[in-house]
């Protein structure tokens, strides 16, 4: 079989350019949004001044302090984080064939929710000092952080495991998720029925997701991670379509869904417990940027991945400026702004009608 | 022989689904599967590029054994069109460059699109370029289905009821689209049905299943009303009307 006399169509280049182009405005955009969150704050750094830092020309002391070591881990850590959230989420969606998917839905934040605490009541991680702004911290992060990142994979892993003995359906992936989120979530009020005061405002605490958390080490492994994650899923945005298409007709076109369910389920998972074990739980992110993308630029994988990656960064980026900003002097944490942002949003998708 | 299935034998949770199943396909011939519900038709069909794995005999495109491929390699050489419609939010276009899927290693080459375009073109499709396909009609849809099995540069094609779901005026269109596409490339392909008559007029050879087993198959004139009587449990005339032959119930079957 051979169709040897065929020509691009014209109005499909065009139609492909336009997707293109709204990729390169939300790449311009984001770049924006980076100098202008850099720039605002407590102490406002002019806009000249944060470029010239960035691109590493001379500026003032104070400019280089407020820049590279208090505004822009924060800025980077919240992008690496819409970008991480959003684009497994939209793998997951795709995954699962369900436009619930997300990290928040399938039990994963619950689990690191659940690993912190624990980490917190039994292991040391959780006695509390007060700085000078009123913020609390948690003075054994790390073994916090490996707590809620181990208890992620083990809900992963299960969700994983089950599929392997029923099947990989989106079902049983999707309801295993469901029963792993009520289990964990369980699991945290039983520590923090028992725990002291002290004890439950640091499992609290966690919970917040707060783009200030990350340093510059973490901030180095999020964009590794978030990296590698984003190049696996684009190199998969054929079998996701394909799989969007039917089960059957991806196995007919030579896709093996159950390995391409598995390993993207995993790493979405794994993307997942990185980010929030650094930063804490940051809900809605994964759910409602891939939708108002979608919106936008289609179902096509090959370009709703990263246009929810960088949709995902400059959603979280600029929620992130505003939760720093608008109770000033107090800052906010990102997750509260993004859950008072999601939720509405997602409602106006849903009665905006049609397929999401 | 493009297709060749040598006591092809399937089971599942240890019943025997499919026993001693041997036939073949040459090139330019349209086969149809047929037989009551639950007989294994579709299973067989699926049997044949490997989503349900065969326990016993072989299966040969092209003189290959499918069994030892790697699915995108199948996928390469047997073109499939299932049963279900899809509803994902692709345009036409889109949707068929995903039959060129098994070729594309990293991103789509000038020459995979150049292969949808004539693709959409032969099958009349080109005015829908960028339509939705979730706003096609029924036949519009398996038309893209049909495209998108075609872009695949398949030597086979498999069609699980291509014309179920479609009014009459569409099943005779995906009818002739198919004789169309099965003489005009020479590729073989097997289609399961229910619709008797239209398996009869427009196939070349009829295998029917009965019990999980070849219970008929030859070409479509060799059918009788007997075969199909015993087949599907019910008494029938085939009559000839110009030409073409139409099965039609028993009176005393129906009363």
């Amino acid at each position: 079989m051979h169709f040897h006399d065929g020509q691009i169509p014209e109005e499909y280049r065009r139609y492909v350019g336009r997707k293109v182009v709204f990729l390169i405005i939300l790449t311009i955009l984001l770049a924006l949004a980076l100098v202008v969150a850099v720039s605002l704050g407590a102490a406002n750094v002019p806009i000249p001044a944060v470029v010239k830092s960035l691109v590493g020309m001379e500026t003032t002391r104070q400019t280089e302090v407020i820049v590279w070591n208090i505004r822009l881990p924060q800025a980077l850590a919240s992008m690496l984080a819409g970008a991480g959230l959003a684009v497994a989420g939209a793998a997951m969606q795709s995954i699962l064939r369900n436009p619930l998917g997300s990290p928040f839905t399938l039990g994963i934040s619950h689990a690191a929710a659940f690993g912190a605490a624990l980490s917190v009541m039994l292991l040391g991680g959780g006695i509390m000092t007060s700085n000078t702004v009123g913020a609390v911290q948690i003075t054994n992060p790390w073994l916090t952080t490996f707590s809620a990142f181990a208890f992620s994979i083990l809900a992963a892993a299960a969700i994983v495991g089950v599929a392997r003995l029923r099947g990989a359906t989106p079902e049983v992936m999707v309801l295993t998720g469901v029963a792993l989120g009520a289990f964990f979530t369980a699991g945290t009020m039983f520590l923090q029925f028992f725990a002291d005061d002290v004890q439950l405002a640091a499992m609290v605490f966690w919970t917040f997701g707060d783009a200030a958390r990350a340093s510059w080490r973490e901030i180095g492994y999020m964009t590794a991670v978030t990296l590698a994650a984003s190049v696996f899923f684009f190199a998969n945005s054929w079998n996701y379509n394909a799989i969007d298409a039917g089960d059957e007709t991806a196995k007919g076109l030579g896709v093996r869904v159950e390995w391409v369910r598995t390993s993207g389920m995993m790493l979405a998972s794994v993307l997942t417990a990185v980010i929030i074990s650094f930063l804490g739980i940051i809900g809605f992110v994964g759910l409602v940027v891939p939708h108002m993308v979608r919106r936008v630029i289609g179902a096509d994988h090959r370009f709703l991945l990263p246009a929810s990656c960088i949709g995902g960064a400059l959603l979280l980026l600029v929620a992130d400026t505003g939760a720093r900003l608008m109770l000033a002097p107090h800052v906010l944490p990102v997750s509260i702004l993004t859950a008072f942002m999601g939720a509405p949003v997602f409602l106006w998708l849903i009665i905006r009608g049609g397929r999401t | 022989m493009i297709l060749d299935s040598r006591r092809l034998h399937f089971a599942y949770n240890g019943t025997d689904i499919l026993k001693h199943i041997d036939f073949q396909v040459a090139p330019g011939e349209l086969l149809a599967i047929l037989g009551p519900n639950g007989v294994g038709k579709t299973t067989l069909l699926k049997c044949i590029n490997t989503i349900h794995r065969p326990r016993d005999g072989a299966v040969l495109v092209e003189g290959l054994d499918v069994l030892r491929m790697r699915p995108s390699d199948i996928a390469t050489r047997v073109g499939y069109v299932a049963q279900k419609s899809e509803t994902a939010r692709l345009t036409v276009f889109d949707a068929v460059l995903m039959g060129r899927k098994p070729h594309i290693r990293w991103r789509t080459a000038p020459r995979d699109l150049q292969i949808v375009e004539a693709a959409l073109r032969h099958l009349h499709l080109e005015s829908k370029t960028l339509r939705r396909i979730d706003q096609l009609s029924g036949g519009e849809l398996q038309k893209v289905c049909i495209a998108r099995a075609l872009v695949q540069e398949p030597r086979l094609l498999l069609l699980d009821e291509p014309t179920s779901a479609l009014d009459l005026k569409n099943q005779i269109e995906i009818m002739r689209l198919l004789r169309r596409v099965v003489d005009e490339h020479g590729i073989g392909a097997v289609m399961t049905m229910h619709d008797l008559n239209k398996a009869l007029r427009y196939a070349d050879t009829v295998l029917m299943l009965k019990d999980g087993q070849i219970h008929s198959y030859g070409p479509t004139r060799e059918i009788t009303a007997e075969m199909i009587e015993t087949v599907y449990g019910l008494a029938v005339e085939i009559h000839h009307i110009n030409g073409y032959p139409l099965v039609i119930p028993r009176e005393e079957a129906i009363h």
